[in-house]
């Protein structure tokens, strides 16, 4: 059965588009956090670490989240397409998220002198989500490929979505925190231009995303035609 | 460390990362240009056989 969805032409000439927009916003985002943004008075310069450490960390999340959605709809629709739909997000939800463990790790070793803390329920969490969908790829490779393995995939990406809120929120349920909390419900704690930076940052951790996640299902669908393909002329 | 040798530690693991990313698309479709390739050649052959 083919993996291509009507709109697989439409795909093929947004990805370099948004490639291309991804690329310009990233050096925007860069721009900004060096040479735009304020030097903290508490943090310095490691501060800066924080314009890609938690815009690339929301980016996990909604990748994730983008990946409990397409299972959703296999469940709902039973349209094989949202399965491939679905494994690609995780897949990019854990590459945002290894880097958000890696540049995290950089920033507390920066500010707080240590690499990591158990301590620290924001931590630990987002290494909970992060091995919880690094599990996903062991089940789903472990079934043979057809609609048992789809099902059974979509309902893990499913339980999956719960982690995300409980570590999302961690930073503002725990009282012995180091981690930082720059949102509150005040509003967010720093200077305009400091917010402005994080939302182009953030803007542009999000294309990039949505580029590679549709280049990466471009190349999966390009695999799966081909393999079709080679069984029909075999 | 510095404090600015980690900043660009942490930036610079951002764009070792995607950079990685980008090598192995590159892999995976320089390996679907060969099949592509491989299946053209073996389409040819049967048109011809026939």
């Amino acid at each position: 059965m083919s993996t291509s969805s009507p709109s697989s032409s439409t795909s093929k000439s947004a990805v370099p588009a948004l490639a291309a927009l991804a690329a310009a916003l990233v050096g925007i985002a860069i721009a900004f956090a060096f040479y735009v943004a304020p030097e903290d008075a508490d943090q310095g310069i490691s501060q800066r670490i924080f314009y890609f450490h938690v815009p690339i960390a929301l980016t996990a999340y909604a990748c994730f989240a983008w990946g409990a959605v397409k299972g959703l709809l296999l469940l709902w629709r039973k349209d094989e397409r949202y399965d491939l739909e679905s494994y690609v997000a995780i897949h990019q939800g854990t590459i945002f998220g290894s880097l958000t463990l890696l540049t995290g790790s950089i920033w507390a070793k920066a500010s707080w002198g240590h690499w990591w803390l158990w301590s620290e329920n924001q931590l630990v969490l987002f290494l909970v989500l992060f091995l919880f969908y690094s599990a996903y790829f062991m089940l789903r490779f472990s079934i043979e490929e057809g609609p048992r393995r789809a099902n059974i995939s979509a309902v893990y990406a499913l339980f999956g979505v719960v982690l995300i809120p409980v570590s999302f929120l961690a930073i503002r349920l725990a009282e012995n925190i180091i981690h930082p909390t720059v949102f509150t419900r005040d509003g967010p704690q720093m200077s305009g231009v400091m917010f402005l930076t994080f939302c182009i940052a953030w803007l542009a951790m999000s294309v990039l995303a949505y580029a590679l996640y549709r280049l990466e299902l471009l190349g999966k669908r390009l695999d799966s035609n081909l393999r079709e393909l080679r069984e029909l002329l075999t | 460390m510095s404090q600015g040798e980690y900043v660009a530690a942490a930036y610079g693991v951002v764009f070792v990362a995607l950079l990685v990313y980008v090598a192995i698309i590159a892999a995976k479709l320089a390996r679907l240009e060969r099949e592509t390739a491989e299946l053209a050649e073996l389409a040819r052959t049967r048109h011809a056989d026939v």
